[in-house]
């Protein structure tokens, strides 16, 4: 756990970089550090780990006040990474790893299999990479091993300084769940600083959006979506927040059962009454295994032979972990403006629809600001 | 591995001559010197080399280091300026001077080395230390501070580390140059090869100059490949891959 307490940074030159400054991440906790750069959450960060000494005001980790520490001692019991890694170049991706572990002059074996262990855990083959130098990767491969380094003795608390900052979009989106999976596994209490809200929203279990050395709000991600607190936070979540909140699900938290399955045997006349019925337009053919095989549209049924002659084939599918903003963007590529959920074998889940999404859109907007269960991975 | 062949050929060439010029015995009424006598020089040259050499670094490589430091920023100019002005002076003068102040011996010989074999040393590693791209270093000193490096660490395992393979090459200069100046020290009484080259000179016999001259040489050849082995085996790939990428910038 880490507290900081009406913590002020006044630089030399008068600057005031961090006011009074309090908040509380809780053990496990992802919590974001969020805001326009220049409005001290670097500088609130670097303040834990005393890279950068504050004016006034107290800092905690467990209990402990940072400044009864040893600074050096302090450090190596926090994980740090920063945007442009910082990987020593005349070391090795395992002489890399270990660097902590080598200050705390561990021994040499059990540094090489932690060294494994990590490289394993961010998803390259120690094999492969333990004896190749940073020079020999790419810039992915660099911020895995950077991830990697700032894991390297395993401490509790890891500081990172958009440690995902400089790579090109899809990969940045790849790390980024990446680090989400390993996250739910390694459950660290982590300060994140980003400047990108889109990320805050998707990585953050909190976020702590600041402005000018102030903390503005300090709110799980769908509160600071659905409630911004002032102008500012407004603006900066901006005008679009309402889609931005998409990113807080994936397919899975909303996707509901489809209204009516059918199989491929299935009688149309029986079907097209069945719909009448119901009012329904449209249904899911699935076959025996509940494969999904494609729509089936009310008007199609009038000259219907068979179910599979009429059916319309899916023009894109999706899987229960995307995120909802990806997921809606495929529902306006598919004929039905439906979405059909499958697993990897093609297994019906479920269904999303338009409507689905306009009623979780509108609960979150009309204050119910519960976050779904789960929607992180 | 054309470089290996042209090296050894050279260094056989140049240690026959020794040799042959050894086994002359005489030339007229002079004596050349007798094996013991050359072997005895060599050793002796290899001394004076050695010992300045070994002090130079000690003191060369913490001056440079200093002379990149923000707090000695306001005299740096002037040490780098006076180890690059000192290189020109000529090192025939450097010796002469040494000799008439420190008076004639090994001693003198030694501290006139030692002063002319600190400079590229000391230009090597400033410019060693100065030539990571400043981006990198930020980067990667931040990062080093961050997961707890003490500031000493901080200099000894990452920032020298990174200008390693620049100040090698200054050592690497300075030893050749030191063979060389070695030589000349003979004038000052210091012993070792020079000491028969300045025999030869003054009674003007070709043979003995060579008997001086060629092992001199060879000596100065094996040094340098010595240390370009060390380089080499001491620059780890990741710095070398860095060095190749910012050449082809």
């Amino acid at each position: 756990m880490i507290k900081l307490k009406y913590v002020i940074k006044i630089y030399p030159d008068g600057t005031e970089a961090v006011k009074d400054f309090s908040l509380e991440i809780k053990k496990g906790e992802l919590c974001i550090f969020l805001g326009p750069s220049g409005c001290g959450k670097t500088t609130s960060m670097k303040m834990i780990n005393r890279l950068i000494p504050m004016t006034s005001g107290k800092i905690y980790i467990d209990g402990v006040d940072v400044m009864k520490l040893n600074p050096n001692e302090l450090r190596r019991g926090i994980g740090y990474a920063i945007q442009n890694i910082g990987l020593f170049p005349h070391l090795t991706v395992e002489e890399n790893i270990t660097t902590v572990p080598m200050l705390k002059k561990w021994p040499k074996t059990r540094q090489r299999a932690r060294a494994e262990e990590l490289l394993k855990l961010v998803g390259m083959d120690p094999q492969t990479f333990l004896e190749r130098y940073p020079s020999e990767l790419s810039g992915g491969q660099q911020q895995r091993v950077g991830v990697a380094r700032c894991l390297g003795a395993d401490p509790p608390i890891l500081l990172m300084d958009e440690p995902f900052g400089a790579i090109d979009p899809i990969t940045r989106g790849k790390l980024q769940d990446e680090f989400l999976k390993i996250q739910s596994k390694i459950k660290k209490t982590i300060a994140f600083v980003t400047h990108d809200i889109n990320e805050a929203i998707k990585m953050g279990d909190k976020i702590a959006l600041m402005q000018e050395g102030k903390l503005v709000q300090f709110n799980d991600p769908a509160t600071l979506l659905n409630s911004p607190k002032n102008e500012f936070v407004r603006n900066f979540v901006g005008a679009d927040r309402v889609l931005k909140g998409l990113r807080l699900y994936r397919a899975r938290d909303i996707m509901q059962e489809p209204p009516l399955k059918v199989k491929v045997g299935d009688n149309p006349v029986k079907v097209r009454d069945r719909m009448k019925r119901d009012m329904l337009k449209w249904s899911m053919l699935v076959d025996g295994q509940n494969h999904f095989l494609g729509w089936i549209t009310y008007a199609d049924l009038e000259k219907a032979k068979s179910l599979r002659e009429i059916m319309v084939p899916p023009a894109v599918t999706t899987a229960p972990e995307t995120l909802l903003n990806e997921a809606m963007s495929m529902m306006f590529n598919s004929a039905i403006g439906n979405l059909a959920v499958i697993d990897d074998q093609e297994h019906l889940l479920g269904v999303l629809t338009f409507d689905i999404i306009r009623n979780i859109l509108g609960k979150e907007n009309s204050g119910n600001q519960k976050r779904f269960g789960g929607s992180k991975q | 591995m054309r470089k290996y062949i042209i090296l050894g050929l050279l260094l056989g060439i140049l240690l026959g001559l020794t040799i042959w010029m050894t086994s002359l015995g005489s030339v007229g009424i002079f004596k050349m010197a007798p094996p013991m006598k050359v072997l005895s020089a060599t050793v002796r040259h290899l001394q004076i080399v050695e010992a300045a050499e070994l002090l130079a670094i000690t003191i060369g490589i913490p001056i440079g280091f200093l002379s990149t430091r923000r707090a000695c920023r306001f005299i740096s100019p002037v040490l780098i300026g006076t180890a690059n002005v000192g290189q020109t002076v000529p090192t025939l003068a450097f010796i002469g001077i040494a000799g008439a102040v420190l008076g004639m011996g090994y001693k003198a010989a030694v501290i006139a080395l030692l002063v002319y074999a600190m400079l590229p040393i000391i230009r090597n590693t400033y410019a060693g230390i100065r030539s990571v791209d400043p981006a990198l270093k930020a980067a990667v000193k931040e990062a080093a501070r961050g997961m707890g490096m003490s500031m000493l660490q901080v200099t000894a395992k990452v920032e020298m580390r990174l200008a390693m393979p620049i100040i090698l090459a200054g050592i690497r200069t300075s030893m050749v140059v030191n063979v060389g100046t070695a030589a000349i020290a003979g004038m000052i009484g210091s012993g070792g090869l020079g000491e028969l080259i300045v025999t030869g000179i003054a009674v003007r016999v070709t043979q003995l100059i060579l008997q001086g001259a060629a092992p001199t040489a060879a000596l100065a050849i094996i040094l340098d490949a010595l240390i370009g082995g060390v380089e080499t085996w001491v620059t780890p790939r990741g710095l070398k891959a860095l060095k190749s990428a910012q050449w082809q910038q």
